[in-house]
């Protein structure tokens, strides 16, 4: 204890200096508000906002529920959307998209609708005869089967009765699990699996939650970031940042967990990258290895409990989708 | 509250980086989420404040009515609180679901602002041993990001100040006083909330303890100390809560940082309200 507080108060005295530059150097924001930080009151009226891309002048192809997409007969009607007098009306919030003669409504802010072969992440809410119950923000909770799971030791094998009186030492209630949907049942249902050694339990790290729509499909949705962190982009929209030496350790199936502390260096990375996914879903840009790098690249010259703050979020994710433009991806 | 699940080895984390000063978002231990206040902004109420924290969010509104005094305190107002969870903050306040957790929050709330100083009470008292004011505040919550006590305690403080008490006229006529209540929306008067208590809840996660917990920050910790600060630095109020035992010297060492964040808090809160009355502009609500 007495080394944690000798080590923050030097860690004060650099941000302080550092700070310091910075108000000089490159922002004008007053000094006092970034070292006493301890309170920050601000009026909803002086509140920033960015871009309004829903009132501005064109609004794109923003609909809300009701909405004529198209007086078109030509096209066919996909997710989000549903005919009603010779017109396509949106059913939902969000961005029109079109794939040839498929027109389909992506809502801004959903629930998660599986699909097979998605990477997400879950928390453990039950556990019951030869399954858990897992949350998995959609909108039924999933369930992952006993004989869908990896054993401690990766064994294979046929699951015994002692094994389902073993099930609450594997996973139990609030425990979280990355796992891939294996099926999707008639009623919307998710089946989950694990029987993969990247997946399993997850060990110590911060879950962060966005809306699901931002999160990019990509071949792969694993990341051992450059910066001392390794993160999962659920396909659910939960994003787990974790040190990256615990994955390799996890490599197991992650069933014994390492209790030990992680280093500042490394929490702090990840603190930094939890607030950098948070002001990017925040602005509504997608999510994935490239945008969340350069963000958290564009943060460098900020403390990273000040990229809460509405103004930084702004100027960073504003860097961040012009590099993204510039590049073109 | 709506109770988050989590597992030990995020508990672990958590607690490991309160233990290094340097939380889950990067926040030190005395750091406030940045917050955002707004007054005045239903039209319907003497005074009203929105006051969202991170993802908490809480409406108040004050209505005045005219009363009878208390026969045991002839020469004082009164206040009432009343606190509404709201079923769109977690499905668990549906029905009456969010009641016990209301009913803490107004006890608290009643006995931060019970200390005499707080309020001006007398100022609410018309005649003394016969009519008085009785403001009904209303508390709406809207969403629980963590830390209700101090944001519900942050916008009722707000809606205090934003309080326009229409001014009275006394005529006296044959057999009694007769009140007549101004109409005139400009025809008021305001009520100093220089001696209101925020409440700074202290949660001990740990050996250390922190301000301004996120849900599953609250979610670790196991003991908790709410204290009511007035600006001076006075307690006015307080009260534990959790499971867990504190030992007299944390418990010291809690009020004293309490202490500071709360001083802080009422004049940063304070100062931005002046900010606000100063500008004149359209209230924002919840259209932004």
């Amino acid at each position: 204890m007495q080394a944690g507080t000798s080590s923050g108060f030097a860690f004060c005295l650099f941000s302080a200096t550092f700070l310091f530059l910075l108000s000089i150097s490159t922002y004008s924001l007053d000094l006092n508000k970034f070292i006493n930080m301890s309170v920050d009151i601000r009026l909803a009226k002086s509140r920033v906002v960015g871009l309004d891309v829903y009132h501005g002048d064109d609004p794109g192809n923003i609909v809300t529920p009701g909405d004529i997409i198209t007086a078109d007969t030509g096209f066919m009607r996909g997710h989000g959307t549903y005919m009603s007098e010779d017109c396509l009306h949106s059913s939902v919030a969000g961005m029109v998209e079109r794939v040839n003669k498929l027109v389909s409504v992506r809502p801004l802010k959903t629930r998660y609708n599986g699909e097979i072969g998605d990477v997400v992440i879950g928390r453990i809410i039950e556990v019951s005869q030869k399954k858990w119950r897992v949350e998995t923000h959609s909108r039924m909770d999933s369930i992952l089967m006993l004989s869908s799971v990896n054993l401690p030791g990766g064994e294979l094998r046929r699951r015994s009765e002692e094994d389902e009186k073993m099930m609450r030492n594997y996973l139990k209630e609030g425990d979280l699990i990355s796992a891939e949907v294996q099926n999707v049942m008639s009623d919307g249902c998710l089946s989950l699996h694990t029987r993969s050694l990247k997946y399993g339990k997850l060990g110590q790290g911060t879950l962060v939650k966005v809306s699901p729509s931002l999160v990019l499909r990509r071949k792969t949705h694993f990341h051992n970031l450059p910066v001392g962190a390794s993160i999962i982009l659920g396909n659910n929209g939960y994003i787990w940042i974790c040190p990256t030496e615990h994955v390799e350790a996890g490599e197991t199936g992650g069933y014994e967990t390492n209790l030990q502390p992680v280093s500042r260096s490394e929490r702090e990375a990840i603190a930094r990258l939890r607030n950098c996914v948070l002001a990017l879903a925040d602005q509504n840009v997608l999510l994935f290895d490239t945008s969340i790098l350069y963000t958290f690249e564009a943060s460098q010259k900020y403390a990273v409990k000040d990229i809460l703050k509405p103004e930084v979020i702004l100027e960073v994710v504003d860097l961040v989708q012009q590099r993204l433009e510039l590049e073109g991806s | 509250m709506a109770d988050v699940d989590l597992s030990e080895p995020e508990k672990v984390y958590i607690l490991h980086s309160v233990q290094e000063n340097l939380r889950e978002d990067g926040r030190g231990c005395e750091d406030f989420r940045h917050m955002e206040v707004e007054t005045g902004l239903i039209s319907n109420t003497n005074g009203s404040a929105r006051v969202r924290l991170a993802s908490t969010d809480v409406l108040v509104g004050i209505k005045v009515q005219l009363t009878p005094v208390d026969p045991k305190k002839p020469n004082v107002g009164r206040i009432e609180f009343f606190l509404d969870c709201s079923a769109n903050a977690t499905p668990a306040f549906e029905g009456r679901g969010g009641e016990g957790l209301a009913s803490e929050i107004t006890a608290m709330l009643t006995r931060s602002y019970s200390c005499f100083s707080a309020i001006d009470y007398t100022s609410l008292c018309l005649l003394p041993g016969q009519q008085c004011w009785l403001l009904y505040i209303d508390i709406l919550l809207l969403e629980c990001g963590g830390n209700l006590f101090d944001a519900v305690s942050i916008a009722v403080k707000a809606a205090l100040f934003n309080l326009r008490i229409p001014n009275v006229t006394m005529t006296k006529d044959e057999g009694g006083i007769e009140l007549d209540v101004s109409d005139d929306p400009f025809d008021f008067k305001r009520l100093d909330v220089s001696g209101a208590p925020v409440i700074v809840t202290v949660n001990k996660i740990g050996h250390q303890h922190v301000v301004d917990a996120s849900e599953k920050e609250e979610a670790c910790s196991l003991a908790k100390v709410m204290l009511g600060i007035t600006e001076k630095g006075t307690v006015t109020a307080m009260k534990k809560e959790g499971s867990g035992s504190l030992d007299s010297e944390s418990i010291s060492e809690m009020i004293e940082s309490a202490k500071n964040v709360g001083i802080e808090l009422n004049k940063c809160l304070l100062n931005i309200l002046k900010e606000e009355e100063a500008k004149i502009e359209e209230p924002v609500g919840f259209l932004r």
